[in-house]
């Protein structure tokens, strides 16, 4: 019996990312990769990209909600600033700034300071638990809207900034279709990938377990803020990252990208899929898209907005852990892929 | 006896373990905890008996820095720890176990212990995977064997029994070399067998560790302890050997009938 748990336990312990090979993950790979040739041009980027933008910047709230049991209605507000730093430090036609550094300086530079300021947004909020994370992220949310959107020496006020380009790298300029695609599929896959071989690291355990009793963490030696503001950090790396794309998808950036109503989105998008698992933020972000974009066909546009409140209530009504949870009923086998490899059931005491 | 033994291992310095002075605490108008004064030497098994209410909980919770006490000094091996935020406190060698289990629910047991003896390292940042040859994996695995949990460690602590639970709040005390281990009530809710287990987990810990227990259970208590401190209304008000505890007329009182001494 010990000899079978052994090598159960080595098998899920396994330090490696043999884990994240399994054939689910193949053919979901395998068709993304084939979509382009399916898809057309509209399909492919405001269906494809933007609902991998969508999800990574989800995911990022994933982590910190799902993992670290934060819920933060700022991370748009992340993704603006590095959209932000791509128009100020990029190229722009707005006239204002727009200092055309090379995409190389900017990009990591943007990715840098969204996650410095997410480590800034969690080092207040941290302070705070439960629906005081949500109201405090909102507050912050909420100014940095009515900032950027006031301030016309750094953020050109109401209009922001438009005439953002992707680079052309390699011969290609990356906004084009297939190229963007595969560009955000790239970044999609190494996001996931990452949040879900780092859920069960070190980091990944100690922040499960600040979620489930921060108290017991400090008696055994953690310094809770720390490792909170860390998952922060983190989360702002993808959450940037998602920003530089979504500048690029859109060609602008201006406070409305990033005001009460789209923060919100992301928290929807994230509760629909469910916070579970790191697929659940992509998803939800998929399924979003999809409803907002053909909602105006179905019930016109004054009440497309009803429909995807309508389908929320229906998802939370019918299963709180999101579509994931749906799955995760009618899928044959009862153990769940919860927080990572899932519970073992193996033990039976000699 | 192997008190003194173990005293000397520490390279003869002779400190004592833990000092307290004066050391109270009070929620607003509340005195919790009204100056308690106490010196362990380092390897000393002491438990803390009192009634309900007597202040305790309180006295663990000022020397771990659960919160801080309001006034008193507090040294831990001679370092001054009064000011010192929990974890810093745990880094430096000290340990508790909490009266109702504060675990993670969410977490298989190995995970709950390995994360538990990284408390004390290096590198808790890390975002690599733990590999199985390990140190601290390795070390996880020997507690859980200290504490019989070996049959359950990948099940999930949030469905084991009580008994299991409390084992559990044991290990989580023992893991990374500790020094002086706090432990409240650990008998609490226990069936007889498990009690046994309990005891004989005691005094198996290595001579080096020394450690405060507060226990309802006199039985228990008189066991695994070789001082005795009663607590009452917030204050010492007797010490002594088991023995004469045991045989005190006021303590007695108190006990059987919960007077006012």
């Amino acid at each position: 019996m010990s000899l079978v748990e052994t090598q159960r336990t080595e098998k899920l312990r396994g330090s490696g990312w043999r884990e994240l090979v399994t054939p689910a993950h193949g053919l979901l790979l395998l068709f993304l990769l084939v979509y382009p040739a399916m898809a057309s041009d509209f399909f492919l980027t405001q269906i494809g990209g933007y609902s991998l933008i969508l999800g990574m910047i989800a995911l990022s709230l994933m982590l910190l909600a799902g993992y670290g049991g934060m819920v933060s209605l700022a991370q748009i507000t992340i993704a603006g600033a590095a959209a932000y730093v791509i128009a100020i430090f990029g190229e722009n036609n707005s006239g204002v700034h727009g200092f055309a550094w090379p995409w190389w300086v900017i990009t990591p530079m943007a990715i840098l300071f969204a996650s410095v300021l997410s480590a800034a947004f969690g080092w207040v909020a941290v302070r705070t638990e439960g629906i005081y994370t949500i109201m405090i992220t909102l507050a912050i949310a909420t100014a940095c809207f009515y900032f950027t959107q006031q301030n016309y020496a750094l953020f050109n006020g109401f209009p922001g900034y438009s005439g953002l380009r992707a680079p052309e790298v390699f011969g290609l300029y990356w906004r084009d279709p297939v190229p963007f695609y595969y560009l955000c599929l790239a970044n999609a896959v190494v996001a996931y990938a990452a949040v879900l071989y780092g859920a069960r690291s070190t980091f990944g355990l100690t922040l499960q377990a600040v979620r489930d009793n921060p108290r017991r963490m400090r008696a055994i030696g953690y310094n809770v803020t720390a490792h909170k503001v860390f998952a922060w950090w983190l989360s702002g790396l993808i959450a940037g990252a998602a920003g530089v794309l979504l500048a690029w998808f859109n060609g602008r950036i201006s406070p409305g990208s990033i005001a009460v109503g789209p923060a919100i989105n992301i928290l929807i998008i994230a509760i629909i899929g469910g916070l579970r698992h790191p697929v659940g933020p992509f998803i939800g972000a998929v399924v979003v898209v999809l409803i907002q974009t053909f909602a105006i066909d179905l019930v016109g546009a004054e009440r497309f907005n009803t429909l995807i409140g309508l389908f929320f209530l229906a998802v939370v009504f019918l299963s709180p852990d999101g579509i994931l949870g749906l799955w995760e009923r009618v899928k044959p086998r009862p153990d769940r892929d919860a927080w990572g490899p899932g519970p073992e059931r193996s033990g039976v005491r000699e | 006896m192997n008190v003194s033994i173990a005293a000397s291992r520490l390279q003869g310095t002779g400190a004592n373990a833990l000092e307290l002075d004066n050391v109270g605490r009070h929620f607003g108008a509340l005195v919790a905890l009204s100056g308690v004064s106490m010196k362990i030497r380092a390897g000393e098994r002491r438990a803390v008996l009192g009634s309900n209410g007597a202040g305790k909980t309180t006295l663990f919770n000022a020397i771990t820095g659960d919160f801080l006490p309001s006034f008193g000094r507090i040294r831990f091996f001679g370092e001054e720890i009064t000011h010192l935020p929990a974890h810093e406190r745990i880094r430096r060698g000290l340990r508790r176990t909490y009266q109702i289990s504060q675990l993670f629910t969410n977490l298989s047991i190995r995970d709950s212990v390995y994360l538990a003896c990284r408390g004390v390292t290096n590198n808790r940042f890390s975002l690599l995977r733990p590999s199985p040859s390990d140190g601290a994996m390795a070390q996880a695995e020997s507690i859980i064997h200290a504490v019989h949990l070996d049959g359950e460690a990948g099940l999930l602590v949030g469905t084991l029994s009580h008994g299991q639970q409390r084992q559990l709040e044991i290990a989580l005390a023992l893991a990374g070399a500790p020094r002086f281990i706090l432990f409240d009530e650990p008998a609490a809710g226990l069936s007889p067998t498990e009690r046994r287990d309990l005891i004989a987990i005691l005094n198996a810990l290595p001579g080096h560790i020394g450690y405060i227990i507060i226990e309802h259970d006199l039985d228990v208590a008189l066991r695994v302890s070789e001082y005795v401190s009663m607590m009452h209304n917030g204050s010492l008000f007797k010490e002594g050997t088991p023995e004469e505890i045991e045989n005190d007329p006021q303590v007695q009182e108190i006990y059987l009938g919960g007077g006012h001494g």
